[in-house]
């Protein structure tokens, strides 16, 4: 234990308000996903691409809003921690797309 | 009321199950009746299974995964001698049904329940003593990382007698996994017991991550963290990384067998190759999960019997560092043959070979660690310098797989399973026992026997040769692995010596197992007790507190000058201790049954809705909740030691060292 608990450097806890408003902006990017969708606003292409952008965003807010990431000198932990999710995600996005882009075009598993 | 169970999922009709259950339910029930014969229930609840002590959480997790590896081994000396009988005419003693379950539960038991729990073990004992904690960040969540660990251990064993195991091997490929191919319980059993360890892993990997990040002994700095210490944080990030993605890709399967879903299903849009993708996304950084903690225990055994410091401190950081990243850059290579094409296998084959560099480095390090050193040949060093052959070898294999054309050749052969058992043989359970070795004084007090370690290594290095080396030769001769029965009359003399260098190998965990009960025998004797703390005069902090150490650890946090703090202190003549400074009440947290609990919900979860008894895994979910809720509203969950306390267990502790001291 150490005393660990009373140490709250790099993390500020905030606010009902700054929880409030997250949450009200989460509920409005999921329900206008859910609206694209229900109401086929777009190509099926378009809607995929509108409902990923919205996804992008909400991920954003919930950073922002519930784990309180902003760029002062205390958080640099969590900016680096953020920045080494950001590389393994793209990682393991851009490497997937490759990889089974390639596989479908030489197998015609599509 | 049953779901689909019946009595006709119980094995009756098996007979090497209703003799394994027949052992299983002797050696059980005579180790309960000891137990209540000696009158050990309460001392067992309050004082370990109720523990948020890191230390005994610690050694409860390696005893588990001993338990494992019993488990494991018996499965693998099954396999090696049905290969050693079912040769032309003889279909051997395991009919397909049964060897099927038999390699995937190996695979799954050994990697999730003995490499991941001794790794795990050797962590919680090592990790908070090395940076001068007291405990873990959270030490509840602790326990609950090893309750959901061994709930999935028992559920796993569960299916050998209650219906079966997986036959899809160790990571369940659709579309054999899937309703379609594999309609019986097997894939659930896989499906829910490692989902259950997963969570367990993961609030591991972030409970010492953030341990190593926050509890640090003031002084130390991230270039004066042992190198182990190094090495489990890389292990953590990976975990926190790699382990949901495995969540996921067992959860989409899981939706698919549940829920009659399309992930990976042959109709319907599903897409099987997308789970080898993801699935290996998972695969490729565990195994470096797994091997990065033995990388530093190797670190710290061979300065230590070197008696000189790690040659090449930080770029042993360097590369292990840049094995965390690289890890996540190559998991391809287990599917080469997928027909992705040449620019794909290219670039994963050269990423592939690139990470063999930086774990070059790292065996230069070590072989110049031990270059102009006062080498001591201590057991834990036999079993060093036996990795550093073995590995090497398993290596070069792994570079040769690298190359993709190679690849098409050796895929799916022995070759392969020959190299990945010279790698986690070779590395991981080597690393593990020598680390068993070199910290089992600090976590009891007295050491192990070292004739019988030097024994059971010997039967494990020669064994381990005459097991895998003809399984190279089989994979060119173009044997396949996860055969039942085979024609060819060209591989059967080297199954024979195969299976021959199994039973050597089963005569090292024979010695393994003796040298425990000698060294418990002989704990008293003058030249096993460790009354210093410090049995190998080593470098780190962990040996400068007493062994076993108190349940603080560190009356007064350390202070840290230099890199090997503790190996500066007895330099400069500084007392790491602090003995009879001005002691403070120490903060500790309670121990608490809400782990254990937790942990018994999730397994009657899990075993319900395997066999879709859907009213027993609503009990268990309540349950699992209802628990949490209550934890959550307790706060008394710690306490202070007063100082009085701390001055009687650190002085009777000088009192020993003055007295070693004498002797000397």
């Amino acid at each position: 234990m150490a005393d660990a608990h009373t140490d709250h450097s790099g993390a500020n806890h905030g606010s009902v308000g700054s929880y409030l408003t997250g949450f009200v902006i989460s509920v409005l990017l999921t329900a206008a996903a859910f609206g694209i969708v229900m109401a086929h606003s777009f190509s099926p292409s378009g809607m995929l691409a509108a409902i990923a952008i919205l996804a992008a965003v909400q991920i954003v807010v919930h950073l922002v809003f519930f784990l309180h990431m902003n760029a002062s000198s205390e958080q640099r932990w969590n900016v680096m921690a953020f920045a080494f999710t950001i590389m393994t995600v793209f990682i393991l996005v851009i490497g997937t797309l490759f990889i089974m882009h390639d596989t479908s075009i030489n197998m015609m598993s599509r | 009321m049953l779901g689909k169970l019946s009595w006709s999922d119980i094995p009756i009709d098996v007979p090497i199950l209703v003799g394994t259950f027949a052992g299983a339910a002797i050696a059980g029930l005579a180790v309960l009746g000891l137990i209540t014969y000696y009158g050990k229930w309460g001392y067992l609840w309050k004082e370990w299974f109720t523990s948020v002590d890191h230390k005994r959480l610690g050694v409860m997790y390696i005893v588990l995964a001993l338990v494992a590896l019993f488990r494991g081994f018996a499965d693998a000396i099954m396999m090696r001698s049905q290969l050693a009988l079912a040769y032309a005419g003889n279909p051997g003693y395991l009919p397909p049904h049964h060897y099927d379950q038999i390699f995937s539960a190996h695979g799954t038991i050994m990697i999730f329940f003995m490499a991941m729990a001794f790794m795990t073990g050797l962590m919680n004992v090592v990790v908070p003593l090395q940076i001068g904690a007291r405990d873990v960040a959270f030490p509840f969540l602790n326990s609950l990382s090893f309750w959901m660990t061994t709930i999935s251990f028992v559920l796993i064993n569960i299916s050998l007698f209650i219906g079966e195991f997986s036959q899809c091997g160790w990571l369940a490929y659709p579309p054999l996994s899937e309703q379609q191919f594999s309609p019986g319980v097997g894939v659930d059993y896989y499906i829910w017991a490692v989902q259950l360890s997963g969570v367990g892993t993961l609030l591991t990997g972030v409970n010492f991550f953030t341990t190593i990040v926050k509890m640090r002994a003031p002084g130390m700095t991230y270039m004066k963290m042992p190198v182990f210490t190094w090495t489990i944080f890389c292990t953590t990030v990976l975990i926190m990384v790699a382990f949901p993605i495995l969540t996921v890709a067992l959860a989409l399967l899981g939706l698919d067998r549940y829920l009659g879903m399309h992930f990976f299903t042959n109709d319907a849009g599903g897409n099987q190759m997308l789970y080898l993708n993801v699935i290996w996304a998972w695969g490729h950084p565990e195994v470096y999960i797994l091997v990065l903690p033995a990388f530093g225990a190797f670190s710290e055994i061979t300065q230590t019997f070197s008696r000189k410091p790690l040659f090449g401190y930080n770029t042993m950081v360097y590369a292990t560092c840049s094995i965390m990243v690289l890890s996540l850059v190559v998991w391809l290579h287990h599917f080469f043959t997928m027909g992705a094409g040449a620019n794909v296998n290219a670039f994963f084959g050269i990423m592939t070979m690139i990470i063999a560099i930086p774990t070059g480095v790292k065996i230069f390090n070590w072989l110049f660690t031990m270059y102009k050193g006062r080498v001591e040949f201590h057991a834990t060093m036999y079993w060093v310098i036996g990795f550093m052959i073995t590995f090497t070898i398993g290596g070069m294999t792994g570079v040769m797989l690298a190359i993709p054309a190679a690849d098409f050749v050796l895929h799916n052969s022995l070759f392969v399973i020959a190299h990945f058992h010279n790698v986690i043989i070779g590395g991981v359970y080597f690393g593990y026992v020598a680390a068993m070795n070199f910290w089992f004084p600090k976590a009891f007090g007295f050491k192990l026997n070292e004739a019988w370690g030097k024994r059971a290594f010997w039967f494990w290095f020669v064994g381990f040769y005459f097991a895998f080396m003809p399984l190279y030769v089989l994979g060119f001769e173009g044997m396949t692995r996860r055969m039942n029965h085979y024609d060819n009359p060209e591989w059967y003399p080297w199954l024979l010596v195969a299976e021959f260098g199994a039973v050597l190998i089963a005569l090292g965990i024979v010695c393994q197992l003796t040298q425990l009960y000698v060294s418990i025998r002989d704990r008293n004797l003058a030249e096993n007790r460790d009354l210093t703390g410090d049995p190998w005069n080593a470098r780190t902090l962990e040996w400068s507190t007493s062994s076993p150490p108190p349940f603080y650890n560190f009356a007064v946090v350390p202070t840290v000058h230099d890199l090997d703090a503790f190996a500066h202190d007895k330099e400069a003549g500084i007392d790491t201790r602090s003995a009879g400074g001005h002691y403070q009440p120490i903060h500790m947290p309670k121990n608490t049954s809400a782990g254990f609990f937790v942990g018994l919900f999730s397994l009657i979860l899990g075993f319900a809705a395997i066999w879709w008894i859907w009213w027993l895994a609503a009990i268990g979910l309540i349950g699992i909740i209802a628990t949490v809720i209550a934890r959550s509203s307790n706060n008394d969950i710690d306490y202070y030691v007063p100082v009085s306390e701390v001055a009687r267990i650190e002085n009777e502790h000088t009192r020993n060292l003055q007295a070693a001291q004498a002797a000397e």
